[in-house]
Formats: C-alpha cells, structure tokens, sequence
C-alpha cells in the first residue's frame, strides 16, 4: 500500500451528510423536459379528449337520442332525400345520407381508429424490438436472414396485400390490424437493430457478459432500456400512421366493413355527397386530421424531451425558442453529453442545477 | 537455457508452468486470429489478423502479473481470451488446472463467479440507464446468489468496501466521477468473491491522483481476499508498483517476461529496453541521465507481421539472423531461471542502444 496514500475521497465520501438523494431517472428527466413543452402537453390533451370521446360513444348516443345505426328518414333528411346539415331537427353535427347522426358515427368509429391505432403501433413495437434486438446482438446468419424478411415486409405493395386478403376473407377487423401490424413492424425493427449493432459493442455488455448473463437477459435488460428513447418516439408516430392506414383501407372499402363506422369508412361514403353536404366530409377529416396532428406533434415533444439537442420547427415555450442552439449543452447530463460538455470546457459552468442528473430533491 | 535451469534463481515465474497449487492459471500458447472477410453475404476469409500468436503465462495464487505493452500488441485480447468473452483459434487456457478454454456459456458459468473484469472505460463500462444498486447486484442477480433485502445489503457493503456511499445506491452512474466510476466496477466484480480479476487498463482513463487511490484499494482488496490479478496497462510505472511479475508483449508475441524487479532493472529484450527508456521518469537526476531509445517507424501490422523476430525491423540490434530464425522465449546467460526473453541478441547491462534512429527499414 502506498503509491500515495490518498484516502480521503473515499473518507469524504463517507462523511458526506446522508441526503436523501434520489437520482432522476432518464424517464423522470424527460417528463419533466416534457412538462414544459406546451405544444406537446397541448397533444397529451387532445389525445385524451379523444379517448374520452371514444369511450363515450354511448354517453354521447344516449344524449342526443340517436342510436349509431339508426336511421331517421323523416327527419335526418331533406326533401330531396340527403342529409340535413348542423344543428337541423337535433342532430349535431348533421346526419349522413340514410339519415344517420354523424355525431354518434365519429364518436364511434374514433373507437375503431383508436383501438386500431394503438393496437397494431402495441403489436408493431414488440414484434419489431424484438426481431431487431435478436438480428442486431446475434448478427451473421440469423441477421442476414431476418434482414432480408425487413427488407421483403418495407418492399411489399400494402394495398394489394389488402386487397387480396379482402377478397379472400371478407373484410374484417381483424384482417385490418394485421395488414397494418405487418406493415409496421419492419421500420422498427431496422431502428433497433442498427442501434442494437452498436450498443451491443459497449463495455457494459462485454461486463454483463463476463459475469455470465445469457443473451437475453443483456438483450432486454442491458440493450432495450437505451433504445427505448427513439423506440418510444417512433411509436408515438406510427400511431397516427396506423390510424390513416386504417382510414385508407376503409375509404377503400378493404377495412372496416358497414355497418360499423370507422372514419375511413364515413369518408368513403362521404365522398358521394360532398357537395351538397359539406359537413358530411368535413367532420370526420377534421377529427381524423386533430387526432393524426396532437400524435405527431407529442411524438415530436417526446423526441425533444429525450434528446434535447435535437431542433424542430414548433418548439414548445418561449423558454425553449430562446434557447434553442443551446440545448444541446443545458440538456440533462447523460453520458454523451458529459463528454460532450466535458470538451466544451466552458459550458461547464452554465450549466444549471436543475438540469443535472442527481440535483438533491426539495 | 540449460545453465540457469541448475542455478538458484527465484521460481516465480518457471519456463514450464507446472500445475501447483500456487498457480491459479496457466496459459498455454494461445493464439487468437481475428479474420477479415471479403465482401458480400458470404464473404471468404481473405486473411487473418494475428492479435495473439502463441502467448504462454502463468498466474499464481495471490499475486499480480503485469502485462505491459504499446497499443494494438494483443494485451486486451489476450484478457479476453482468458475471461472467456471471445474463443480463442488455438491453444489451451487452464484454471486451477481444469481446462477452460472455448468453453459453453453454460459449462463457463461456475468459472464466471471466480474470473472478473475490470474495464478501461469508467464510463462505457456501467449501463448509464441502470442505477447503481442494479449495476453492482447484477451478479448477484445472474447467479440467484442473493435478492431482495439480501441483496440491496450485499450490495451497500460491497459499496462501503470500495470507498462508496452506500447512501448512492439508487443514483444513476452519471452522477459519479470516473473514479467512483471505476469504484462501482470494482465492486462489481468482486460481488461474486472472485479468485482472479482481470484489470484491463483499470487506471488509465483516470487522472493521476484518482489512480492512485485505485490503485491502493486494489491493493488491500488483494490482501484482504487473496486476490489474483492480470493487470494490463500502457503506463509502467504504476505495473511496477502493482506487480510481482511482469511481461512485455509486442505484436501479439511475448517479448520478455520475469519478476518485476529483473524486467525493469535489467531488461533483457531491446523493446523491453527501449519501452523503459521512454517511461517518464519521476527523479529529474535519473530522467537527464538516462539514454533515451528512439524506436523509428510504426508498430508493423498484425495482418502481415515481420518475419523471423516480429521487432526486428524496429530493433537497433537486430542483424540478419532475425530477420529469418523466430528466437525462443528462454532465459539468457546470466539471467534467473524465472527472466525469459525472446531474443538472439540480448541486452547487456550497461549496454547502451544508441543505433535507433538511424534505421528507417520498416
């Protein structure tokens, strides 16, 4: 013993007054990041409303009185046989052309986009991480072979495919959540193989490895929680894809067969009528669009929040506008961005308390 | 060779590594070829890189063997040939006897509890997602040695051995310095009680005072638990300090190798010699008095090496000899049976090496 004998950090360390110190997470982080984004929680809002909406289908059938597929010949249309417009004999946002209540269709068919959105974007996820994870960290043959599965799933004509299956089995929810699922999950998976590739080089595997964890364990417990960052961005923004996929497919007649409404199938009819119902076409798009929109714009937050050197043309508050170009130095101290900083030299000193990764809790 | 095998010289490090019980590993020409593939899918071998080409050692019980040599020389490969964390193309790696060498993840896995690591890299080496408690209980964890209560108390001992704050145990590696840093590896890997720890350039990314207190602790962790260690590191001051033994490797071959105190003060190999001339020296008297060995070029590449004496196009002793007969690893004239050197033409002490320079043959 006795290059030096430097102790006293390790003294120190001890001595140190027993704060409760809880680190912040990098979740913790971002939502705070999050938090402070207006256009994002602007989103989170919208996207909540919209689920209410949703689930309120029936409350909202049971107030205005009118039953989703019921229609009124007498009084939800006009002389001339088509639809009767806003606020016309009780019916909210008009009727369709047998006489329906587009409000109660939207209402309902926001549960189908919805339900399909969230459940293929859920299906897309795992497959996708999963399949990724096992190409990227395993590597040579079984990469090679399900690179090319990626590559044939990217490539495939989606309308055909639905088309086929569509005259195949009859058109059915189901059939649009794995057309859509199908289609999805290969974006994903390149992501996290790409990532997988390199992060499969860290020390911290090579350590987890040593001390003989098998490669499951280090694929989902060392590799996935520092690729859910663009994973969980990505999701946010396959949901408003899946949800005009959805809206497409039933346009085309290959979704969501009537009598149910979904959007895409309320547009497909709506198409006929346009003009002389303007709010035939225009409601459900609208809803379409607000629900597409609040998606992206919070996967867009999020990707801020998890990134903070990332740039974007919305950005949330005043404070961020001011500070955007700096970000990148103020953002939480991660490991990239300590060496990062630690270059920068400088920047060192500005960075605020707040902002740093293990900042004593109030 | 013959004349030293009769003499009394110290058996600390035998030409033959006998299976004694003061040895806890034996390395027995292992070689180790990284091959570089041609292009495409199914790309041949075109060559191969030689990273370990035929490196013997022993280990004892108790003690440290230091392995020094520049970067690029096979040091890190070789640790991780031994560690099991990449097969080895040939040879044989023994374990208190018991063959180890290429073995499953699964017949490796009772020898993971005694073979650890300690990385480089303070800050790749700990996942920066996870916190400190998972980090440090993960073998605890892999092996179901402990959980819950046990475990977190397991692990904040370990915390307080290597000069940590317990209190830390939930705070994110970010938060640390890189010689907590390299404490949180450290207690990592001695969670498992390990017989050898494998310390692969464990100071080097440290600042020098923090090396030190390192330094020291590894120190008492060896004689509190009886550890072995491999300790590779480009700075030779700080092996000396740590090892009983030393090997100096150049270009995947072993060049010298002996106790301590012979390599340093009578280094046999011109490499050797020219290695420690360029060491720093802390005595200004010492360092202005010293003759300086300037080696010209470039470490050859380990695809194509040299011929015959892989130093000899950087050697200002070497002669035509080495170009064409590979020289053994055996103990010169006059030196103890345990100081081998793989040279024709072996310093004499007092010799001075003033030719470098003036050859510029690659």
């Amino acid at each position: 013993m006795s290059v030096t004998e430097l102790q006293f950090q390790a003294a120190s360390v001890q001595d140190a007054p027993a704060v409760a110190i809880q680190g912040r997470s990098q979740w913790q982080l971002t939502w705070r990041r999050l938090r402070k984004d207006r256009v994002a929680i602007a989103s989170v809002v919208v996207i909540l409303l919209m689920i209410v909406f949703a689930l309120g289908a029936p409350v909202i059938a049971a107030i205005v009185g009118h039953p989703v597929d019921q229609a009124y010949p007498n009084i939800g249309q006009n002389s001339f046989g088509n639809p009767v417009g806003p606020g016309v004999h009780g019916f909210p946002l008009g009727t369709d052309e047998i006489g329906r209540d587009l409000l109660v269709r939207i209402a309902y068919g926001a549960r189908i986009s919805l339900f399909v959105g969230l459940l293929t974007t859920a299906i897309a996820t795992v497959l996708g991480v999963t399949l990724g994870l096992v190409a990227g960290y395993f590597g040579g043959v079984i990469d090679a072979i399900l690179a090319r599965f990626f590559d044939a799933a990217l490539a495939f004509p989606f309308i055909i495919l639905a088309l086929a299956l569509a005259s195949r089995f009859r058109p059915s929810l189901t059939i649009v959540i794995a057309v859509i699922s199908f289609f999805s999950w290969a974006g994903i998976s390149r992501i996290v193989r790409g990532q997988t590739l390199s992060l499969k080089e860290k020390e911290y595997v090579e350590a987890a490895r040593s001390l003989g964890a098998g490669p499951t364990r280090i694929m989902f417990l060392d590799i996935l929680p520092n690729l859910l960052g663009p994973v969980l961005v990505l999701a946010t923004l396959y949901i408003p894809t899946a949800v005009v996929f959805e809206a497409t497919l039933s346009f085309l007649g290959i979704g969501i067969p009537e009598p149910a409404p979904s959007w895409g199938n309320i547009l497909g009819e709506a198409q006929s009528f346009y003009q002389v119902a303007w709010w035939y076409i225009v409601f459900p798009s609208l809803f379409l669009l607000i629900t597409t929109l609040a998606f992206n714009l919070l996967g867009d937050g999020i990707r801020d929040a998890i990134d903070p050197r990332t740039e974007r043309i919305f950005a949330g508050s005043k404070a961020t506008r001011g500070n955007r170009g700096r970000r990148g130095k103020r953002g939480q101290l991660n490991l990239d961005q300590a060496i990062v900083v630690g270059q920068g030299g400088d920047q060192l000193a500005n960075l605020p308390v707040t902002n740093a990764g293990g900042d004593v809790t109030p | 060779m013959t004349d030293s095998l009769t003499g009394t010289a110290r058996s600390d490090f035998p030409a033959d590594a006998d299976l004694s019980d003061d040895t806890l590993v034996r390395v027995d020409n292992l070689v180790k070829y990284f091959p570089v593939k041609g292009n495409g899918m199914l790309g041949r071998t075109v060559t191969n890189v030689q990273a370990v080409d035929g490196v013997s050692l022993t280990i004892k019980r108790g003690k440290t063997l230091g392995l020094v040599g520049e970067t690029g020389c096979g040091k890190s490969t070789l640790a991780r040939c031994i560690a099991g964390l990449i097969p080895a193309t040939s040879g044989k790696v023994y374990f208190e006897g018991k063959d180890i060498t290429n073995l499953s993840r699964g017949a490796m896995r009772p020898f993971r509890r005694d073979i650890q690591m300690i990385f480089q890299d303070p800050y790749g080496a700990l996942n920066p997602r996870r916190r400190v408690g998972s980090i440090i209980g993960e073998p605890f964890a892999i092996h179901n040695t402990a959980s819950g209560a046990d475990r977190k108390r397991a692990v904040q001992e370990l915390m307080e051995r290597v000069g940590l704050n317990p209190e830390h145990y939930n705070r994110f590696p970010a938060e640390f310095s890189g010689g907590q840093r390299q404490r949180i590896g450290v207690a990592r890997a001695l969670a498992l009680r390990p017989k050898l720890i494998i310390c692969d350039e464990p100071v080097s990314a440290l600042d020098v005072s923090i090396q030190a207190q390192v330094l020291n602790l590894l120190a008492d962790l060896q004689d509190d638990f009886g550890l072995s260690y491999l300790f590779i590191a480009h700075d030779l001051e700080v092996v000396r300090h740590v090892s009983d033994s030393v090997t100096v490797m150049y270009l995947g071959r072993i060049a010298e190798s002996g106790p301590g105190d012979q390599v340093y003060d009578h280094p046999r190999h011109p490499y050797s010699a020219a290695l420690l001339s360029a060491a720093p020296a802390a005595d200004p008297d010492s360092a202005a008095a010293r003759q300086r060995i300037i080696l010209t070029g470039d470490v050859p590449s380990p695809i194509n090496p040299p011929t015959g004496c892989r130093f000899h196009p950087r050697c200002p002793k070497a002669q035509d000899l080495c170009g064409t007969a590979e020289p053994a690893l055996e103990a010169k004239a006059g030196d103890p049976v345990s100081h081998l050197t793989a040279c024709h033409f072996p310093v004499e002490t007092g010799e001075i090496l003033a030719r470098a320079g003036r050859r510029e043959q690659r």
